[in-house]
């Protein structure tokens, strides 16, 4: 995977798609402003949201025990993963037990995360994603690239081609309307649902004290495969977790109004181990860190586990909207993408050590974030680490040095303006500078860049006694 | 009042305009104006692009230069919201009590130029005049971290002769976001494109903000593009009079 600059120079460059995105994107987010503005009390349900999320973080190995000990009482069995390979493991051994090769799961970001279904198919297992937008995802074998409409990127001619060339029964001579792929995914899907015995699901919500889990979704696909399977198996994220029941009253709000727009989510099924003659006869939960406690020991950073994946912040981000979600190199585009990836995997890679850059910082993630995580400081402070950790970028480094030197003195100020100052005929022709060298290119490729003045304002300062003897003095 | 101003590294090299129409809008207002000369940079740059230990001479140096003034005023909304946001925090983790307690001292002094105008001097129309189409930028920084609001609307509505016209999807953000810029060149210039678009749609004859940097990313683009629209900074708009006329 490419790093960020890369990776977004394609998205960039391709017109449809950032017309697309543009649209997409400015949609929801005009509806979810409006959707926000009802509720006179959101500031105060988006600081709820914070602390309840930030309690159960401080005190998470608590928490967890009781998720494992309410959960194991009520029929189910919890497994540990401390990272992907073991996560995947462990489902993998689940499903063979059964004897099935076929599951069918709800979308979930964290078998996303682990790449659940890559790992499966290695064990000749196959995995039907049921949400719509993950099946034509995973149709066209292609990656997800937003959080809750991972087909974002695809138009409904896309959509009807991959059907056609991907679905085996999908209906001869079908069309790009809407209501005729619905239908063909609906049957196409209809079946897995009936012979499948074995689902995967993620996890929006575990609530400690009783043990439940919680899914929200729109289509009811979900609960189809909540519901119909012998076996269920889900995976979780270890910061998914909140205290009571009592809790699910503040995110059942603000989820999805920052999400979909909605008042409430069409479908939100919960379940607590395993009831006698209803549902699943064999639950199993898999609790999965990969990386996450590495996350919560950074003081600043840690905040990004408070996140509910509702993705306003990637439908408000101006860089997401040109850049797309695939530019981000994980199924967490975005600016969440940018400040939880490199947190998770770690800077090693490219693509993560160039993310924490992948931002204005104009800050309208942080405004539009349910539970008030402050993206632009988490970036700032990755940056900082970023810099600090690697030996990388020996020009930057000398530029920031030299720059830095000179503005922590007036006088090395002043002598930077005058030389400044001096070479203002030599590279602006009518006050402006068509072509800069070296590094700076990057910026006269598209803008102009202004000439240096004939005096800086601390000369005009000295020569003029502060603006009093200033000859036909303005 | 005793007034320090704080014209910040970018505009005291580049636009040094907006320093001066600071100087003659506070005075024409009836107050001292000095500039401090030992001020040279809030540290934004380095900050944001991760080059924290290097701000702490930056930090240090804005404290000590600007002690013992009433009111510190820069026409940079994005300085202003880096002095109030994070001097303080970096002090703090430098871990020197000296430099907390002048940081505390001079902070909650720091104000951007229409916020000192609105809410210290409790003006509106400050008798500029200017007969031009202007559209008006509100900058990230000045929206979302220092939260200034309509201030400078307020202010330019009051400016004889203006025609005020509303910038479509005003307050997306313009693409600048310093080393952004470079860092993210393309993405950066898409944005910057579509500010163009929005802005050229409005019929201005002149772009104003109250930040030199993002007005120097969208003005770079607009001389590129020739659109014959200029930029020009709020504190020009506020400081020019029918006299700069006759
Ligand atoms: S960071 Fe905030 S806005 Fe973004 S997906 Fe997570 S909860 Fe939603």
């Amino acid at each position: 995977m490419p790093a960020f600059p890369e990776a977004a120079r394609r998205a960039v460059a391709d017109t449809r798609l950032r017309h697309n995105l543009a649209h997409a994107t400015g949609t929801i987010r005009g509806r979810r402003e409006a959707a926000v503005a009802e509720l006179d009390d959101w500031q105060a349900l988006r600081e709820a949201g914070r602390q309840i999320k930030d309690h159960v973080l401080a005190d998470l190995g608590h928490y967890l025990r009781l998720l494992e000990e309410r959960v194991t009482e009520a029929g189910g069995t919890v497994h540990w993963a401390r990272d992907a390979a073991e996560a995947n493991r462990i489902v993998a051994d689940l499903v063979k037990a059964t004897g099935e090769t076929e599951v069918v799961k709800v979308k979930s970001m964290a078998t996303q995360e682990i790449g659940l279904n890559e790992a499966l198919a290695e064990e000749g297992i196959t995995a039907y994603e049921t949400d719509l937008a993950e099946l034509i995802v995973q149709l066209g074998h292609d990656r997800p690239s937003h959080i809750l409409v991972p087909a974002i990127h695809r138009n409904r001619a896309d959509i009807r081609d991959i059907f056609r060339r991907e679905m085996p029964d999908a209906p001869a001579g079908l069309s790009d309307s809407p209501a005729e792929l619905a239908e063909a995914a609906r049957r196409h899907l209809r079946a897995k649902f009936l012979s499948a015995k074995v689902a995967v699901s993620g996890v929006n919500f575990a609530v400690a004290d009783t043990g439940t889990l919680v899914v929200l979704e729109s289509e009811g696909n979900g609960r189809m495969c909540l519901t119909l399977p012998e076996t269920l198996i889900s995976v979780m994220g270890v910061e998914k977790l909140v205290p009571s029941w009592r809790d699910l009253e503040v995110f059942l709000q603000t989820l999805p109004r920052s999400s979909t727009a909605e008042r409430m989510n069409p479908y939100t099924s919960t379940w607590t181990g395993i009831s006698p003659g209803d549902g699943p006869r064999d639950f199993h939960l898999v609790l999965l860190d990969n990386g996450r406690t590495a996350t919560l020991a950074d003081e600043v950073g840690r905040q990004a586990l408070r996140c509910i994946r509702c993705s306003a912040c990637l439908n408000v981000c101006p860089v997401y909207s040109r850049a797309g979600g695939h530019a981000y190199g994980s199924p967490y585009p975005g600016p969440i993408g940018a400040i939880l990836s490199p947190q998770i995997r770690g800077i090693g890679s490219p693509v993560d050590a160039s993310l924490p850059y992948a931002s204005s910082l104009c800050g309208a993630c942080f405004e539009a974030c349910p539970v008030a995580i402050d993206i632009p400081e988490v970036l700032v402070h990755l940056r900082a680490r970023a810099v600090e950790s690697s030996r990388k970028h020996p020009m930057e480094r000398a530029v920031m040095g030299i720059a830095g030197w000179t503005l922590r003195s007036p006088a090395r100020l002043g002598m930077a303006q005058r030389a400044a100052s001096a070479s203002r005929w030599v590279v602006g022709r009518g006050g402006r500078i068509r072509r800069l060298p070296g590094p700076l290119k990057a910026w006269t490729d598209t803008r102009d860049a202004p000439a240096p003045p004939r005096e800086s304002f601390r000369a005009w300062w000295a020569r003029t006694d502060g603006g009093r003897n200033e000859e036909g003095g303005k | 009042m005793k007034i320090a101003l704080f014209v910040t590294c970018l505009n005291d090299t580049m636009f040094p305009g907006t320093g001066q129409a600071s100087v003659r809008l506070l005075r024409r207002l009836g107050h001292e104006v000095d500039f401090p000369t030992a001020q040279t940079c809030c540290g934004q740059m380095h900050f944001n692009t991760g080059y924290r230990r290097q701000t702490v001479p930056m930090v240090r140096g804005f404290a000590e230069a600007f002690a013992g003034y009433e009111a510190v005023v820069t026409p940079s909304a994005s300085c202003a919201a880096m002095i109030r946001d994070w001097h303080p925090k970096i002090a703090v983790e430098e871990g020197d009590g000296g430099l907390s307690g002048r940081v505390a001292e001079v902070v909650p002094k720091v104000y951007e130029l229409s916020e000192f105008l609105v809410d210290v001097l409790g003006v509106t129309d400050v008798g500029a005049y200017f007969p031009y189409r202007v559209t008006y930028h509100p900058t990230c920084h000045s929206l979302r971290m220092l939260h200034v609001g309509d201030r400078p609307l307020r202010l330019l509505r009051e400016v004889r002769g203006i025609d005020l016209v509303e910038l479509p999807e005003a307050t997306e953000c313009c693409g600048f976001g310093g080393t952004f810029a470079l860092k993210n060149s393309e993405v950066s210039a898409a944005m910057c494109a579509d500010k163009v678009t929005n802005v050229r749609s409005t019929g201005a004859e002149a772009l104003c903000s109250a930040d030199n940097s993002c007005l120097m990313h969208i003005g770079g683009a607009l001389t590129r593009t020739r659109s014959g629209v200029r930029t020009v900074h709020l504190a020009e708009v506020l400081a020019a009079t029918e006299d700069d006329r006759a």
